[in-house]
């Protein structure tokens, strides 16, 4: 372990006000990300969520006498990938320990674990805050390879518990970060970062509903300026709401035990959603002694330099790449760019819209447009309506001066619920902008003679254009383009 | 006619292939012959339908020109390699009516090649002990009987406590006796600490220990993975060889297994040994070690150098640490392998009015007190506070141990010679008392051997003044179980094959 170093510069606007002075929060999290893979990290059974209770289980995952477990070479690559992803130091030399405890879920009576020699040492993540605005740096202690444990269900039976082991063995990354978080704003940030990372390089699916990725929050206070206080560990949050309700509410808690002259004590808790409260699970005296040592069924897991070069050469491009990229080819501003690349589809369909076309104007068009609709109806990307090609045809529809911005939106939406080729929809239904002079003439020529009165008027007050140009538009359904309504105006009424 | 079961694994097989003789024929011998022999408790499963029926198929083999290397060849298994649809039990209350679903890949190599299984052989429970005591089927009985006992002294014990009788050692008590007693051609063996060889010692049989990762430990019981080794028990050198060249060879489900090509065992058997270096190493000179046991380690070197070899002392200095280091490596690791054992998914359970009580009472009465004892030495050790003190220092000593090892194989040595054991066997009931060390000596010799992860070879030598097996050790290169089989060739026959116990329980 290194030792721990206070990485920020205090920020008097992430202080939390007690009844007898300013507090800062500190927050370190070991997230348990799930390995995307086909089979477990030491057996050949089925990782797949879900499935009828112990249906993925094989002899080495129910600890059957005489079974021995062997290392699934995909989720070494995996965790090598992700320490890449994280700029973290790759080991090529880590080792697998045993965790012994005993429960029902936990069929060998230990975790096989890595503990003194994880696969990835010290990395980093730079996280941007949406709501305080700016962008710190949080770093990475490690990350390890581990089992993870099977179910226990204990409502299925008024004197029995079950055990689905279908879990059993599925492959885990303990990502540790170092106390770098300063708020719960920064923490619910670094996870979204964080797992935007790890669905980039395809290494863990992060969804929290299904388990696939846990949080184990550490949250201690201090008076500004004071060194680091006793932490307490609020096991297991699966959501990144819950988790940010659970470092505001044990803040406050540990903030009104030290003002009220207590001492906080290091324990494990946990936060119940439903309260909105975190409660005790276990102190320090009553932690387990888990009796670490090297797994002796397993090598040491070596591999060369080369080796991870090859995984390198193979990452994909990643958020903070792809953002600076977004910025530099397309001009987008920095929180454009931040939305788009939040999740990777969104930044390929974004591509595919912009490709060839106005950055910017594909931007706002895929951000305000189609997100904001997506977001209305529960939808994403994957499922849109509207694809690229079709998004992109809108966009250059409107380049192309054919249909006017108001129209465009129109034709979105009817390309949203009937599909089709907008140019073929644009066509048919006559919803080209009209862009012949004669015709506009024509018809302001017409508005002019049908309303004298309002002449006189736009000819003493010059801004009363707007209301011809309004009648314009409805003469002519809408599609005139409005510059040229108002070029030609201005000289009919000589203003 | 030839007693079947007094034939060596060797002449079975050739009398197979020329068709003197029929599998089913030499099968059905060691089955009336098990019968006979239940008092000495050697087998704890007999599998008779299984052994005629495996037995007909390769009688059928070998009319077609098909017959594998063991084609026909009756064997017993220790209860700690998991069988097929046969219990496993490992020798304890807490797998009493285990049956698994799967065959240990040793195993399974050795019916690839044509063996007939007869049964399971009994074993310390979980492969703790030094005498077969610590069974749960009771203790396996040596088939020779303690010096100056007539045959009706003998049996009449047999009949009642066993007090006094020979133990077969341990933990392959079972696998040794059986051999010995000519209730198989051959038996499958494992050894944490010297559970091959020190029983082999003590029954005149000869049993080989290989390089660690040489056998996969797939399917079988686990008690201290990083010293865990399978190896045959048999009659004669040769037959060993003849055994372990099909239970070796790499096994992907086993990453600790070694991927390199199994050679021909036999074709070492008779191999000069003329110009081999043997260490003689001065440290197991130890203290209270009988003349008797001194004398015979002499004449081995003797036969060695008549042989043509040369004999040279060798200084192994840390051996004397390696006893006690090796008591907290092994039950650290068992502490751990043994903690699946919980009631909660397969074996016994006891109820309790919790998880906790449960566990509790179902470890309480599954497991046996020599098993407890060492799940306690190995919590203790690797818990928080004491994991540097005991088990790292432990595991820095088994590293200078090895070391030991390779200067003496890097000044030119080709195998080291030593005694098997302290002392010829000891009664039942002698050592199973109050202290266990007592029991622990007799690993004095081996446990250096799994320590360091090499081969060793236990071959008879000879008989104690009151008429006891006596063995001697061959340790070697790591992989270079060929010159250990030449050299126990040697000694096997200069000592002279030693006769099967009569069979005074029948």
């Amino acid at each position: 372990m290194n030792a721990i170093v206070d990485t920020r510069t205090l920020d008097p606007k992430k202080l939390i006000k007690g009844a007898t002075g300013d507090w800062e929060v500190i927050v370190g999290l070991e997230i348990h990300a799930q390995v995307t893979s086909q089979a477990k990290l030491f057996s050949g059974a089925s990782a797949e969520y879900g499935g009828e209770p112990n249906s993925h289980v094989s002899l080495v995952d129910a600890a059957m006498p005489g079974m021995l477990p062997v290392i699934n070479e995909e989720c070494v690559a995996q965790a090598v990938r992700t320490g890449l992803g994280l700029k973290a130091q790759i080991n090529l030399r880590s080792v697998f320990d045993r965790k012994n405890y005993f429960y029902p879920d936990l069929p060998q009576g230990y975790q096989i674990s890595q503990f003194k020699s994880p696969i990835v040492g010290e990395g980093e993540v730079i996280v941007d805050l949406p709501e305080s605005g700016g962008q710190i740096t949080v770093g990475i202690e490690r990350l390890h390879l581990e089992q993870d444990a099977g179910k226990s269900l204990h409502d299925q039976s008024p004197s029995l518990s079950f055990v689905d082991l279908n879990r059993s063995g599925v492959a885990l990354m303990e990502i540790v970060s170092k106390p770098d978080m300063r708020s719960s704003e920064e923490a619910r940030a670094y996870v979204t970062k964080l797992r935007t990372i790890l669905r980039y390089l395809g290494t863990c699916d992060g969804n929290m509903d299904e388990g696939s990725l846990r949080a184990d929050v550490n949250v201690s206070v201090r008076r500004p300026g004071e060194g680091f206080g006793t932490r307490c560990e609020i096991k297991n949050v699966n959501s990144i709401r819950f988790m940010g309700q659970a470092i505001e509410y044990e803040a406050r808690r540990q903030i009104g035990v030290l003002e009220d002259g207590g001492s906080i004590t290091q324990e494990t808790r946990l936060y119940d959603p439903g309260k909105g409260e975190t409660r005790s699970m276990r102190s320090k005296e009553e932690a387990h002694d888990y009796r670490y040592f090297p797994d002796p069924d397993l090598l040491p897991l070596e591999f060369t330099q080369d080796y991870v070069n090859e995984l390198a050469r193979h990452l994909p491009e990643l958020p903070d790449n792809k953002k600076a990229r977004f910025i530099k080819e397309y001009g987008l501003t920095p929180y454009d760019a931040g939305v788009l690349i939040a999740e990777r589809e969104q930044a390929d369909y974004f591509e595919a819209v912009a490709k060839g076309r106005d950055g910017k104007i594909a931007a706002n068009w895929v951000i305000n447009e189609l997100f904001g609709r997506l977001n209305k109806e529960g939808n994403d990307v994957a499922t849109s309506p509207v694809s690229a090609d079709q998004l992109g045809a809108i966009v250059d529809l409107i380049g192309e001066n054919v249909i006017s911005g108001k129209l465009a939106k129109d034709l979105f939406e009817i390309i949203w619920t009937e599909g089709g080729d907008p140019r073929q929809v644009v066509e048919a239904r006559g919803m080209k902008q009209v862009t012949d002079m004669g015709a506009i003439e024509k018809a302001i020529d017409a508005v002019i003679a049908a309303n004298p009165d309002k002449v006189a008027q736009a000819q003493a007050k010059p801004t009363m254009i707007g209301w011809f140009v309004g009648m314009v538009m409805k003469e002519t359904g809408g599609k005139a383009n409005p510059q040229a309504v108002n070029d030609l105006l201005k000289t009919k009424l000589g203003i | 006619m030839t007693d079947l079961t007094h034939m060596t694994l060797a002449d079975a097989r050739d009398a197979l292939k020329a068709r003197t003789i029929s599998s089913v024929e030499l099968t059905k011998a060691h089955l009336a012959a098990m019968e006979v022999a239940r008092p000495l408790g050697a087998y704890v499963l007999e599998t008779p339908d299984q052994a005629l029926a495996m037995a007909k198929a390769s009688d059928e083999k070998i009319a077609k020109g098909d017959a594998g290397a063991l084609e026909g060849i009756p064997l017993g298994i220790k209860d700690l390699y998991a069988t097929k649809g046969v219990r496993t039990t490992a020798c304890s209350n807490i797998l009493a009516n285990f049956v698994p679903k799967y065959e240990s890949t040793v195993s399974s190599q050795l019916w690839r090649d044509g063996a007939v299984m007869l049964g399971k052989l009994s074993n310390d429970e979980f492969a703790m002990g030094s005498s077969n005591e610590s069974s749960a089927f009771g203790p396996a009985v040596s088939p020779w009987t303690p010096p100056n006992w007539t045959a009706d002294k003998a049996k009449s014990a047999l009949a009642g406590d066993k007090k006094g009788l020979l133990v077969p050692g341990g933990s392959s008590g079972g696998s040794a006796s059986a051999v010995a007693a000519g209730l198989c051609l051959g038996a499958t063996a494992t050894d944490t600490g010297g559970s091959i060889r020190q029983p082999a010692a003590f029954t005149g049989t000869a049993g080989i220990k290989p390089t660690y990762g040489r056998c996969s430990r797939w399917g079988i019981v686990a008690f201290a993975s990083s010293l865990d080794q399978a190896g045959p028990i048999a009659r004669t050198v040769r037959d060993t060889a003849i055994m372990l060249r099909s239970m070796a060879g790499h096994d992907p489900k086993d990453t600790t297994s070694v991927d390199r090509a199994v050679p021909d065992y036999e074709a070492a058997i008779g191999r000069s040994v003329k110009g081999m270096k043997i260490g003689i190493p001065k440290e197991y000179r130890v203290e209270g070690m009988s003349a008797e046991i001194d004398a015979l380690w002499t004449k081995g070197a003797d036969m060695l150098r008549a042989a043509g070899a040369e004999i040279v002392e060798i200084s192994l200095p840390h051996t004397k640490y390696a006893l006690p280091a090796y008591y907290i490596v092994a039950p650290a690791e068992a502490s751990s392998n043994l903690a699946r054992y919980d009631g909660v998914r397969y074996g016994v359970r006891v109820p309790g009015k919790d998880i906790t009580d449960m566990y509790e009472k179902t470890r309480a009465a599954g497991f046996g007190p020599e098993v407890r004892r060492r799940i306690m030495i190995g919590t203790y050790v690797l818990s928080a506070g004491y994991y540097d003190a005991y088990y790292v220092r432990a595991q820095q000593i088994r590293t200078l141990i090895k070391q030991d090892f390779e200067k003496a194989y890097a000044a030119g040595v080709d195998a080291v010679l030593t005694p098997a054991t302290p002392s010829p066997a000891f009664g039942i009931g002698e050592k199973s008392g109050a202290d266990p060390v007592e029991m622990y000596l007799n690993d004095v010799f081996t446990v250096t051997v799994n320590m360091a992860g090499l081969p060793g070879l236990a071959v008879p030598a000879g008989l104690s003044a009151e008429g006891l097996p006596l063995g001697l050790q061959l340790i070697g290169r790591p992989f270079d179980e060929e010159t250990l089989f030449s050299l126990g060739e040697v000694i096997e026959q200069a000592a002279g094959r030693t006769t099967l116990p009569t069979r005074w329980w029948a």
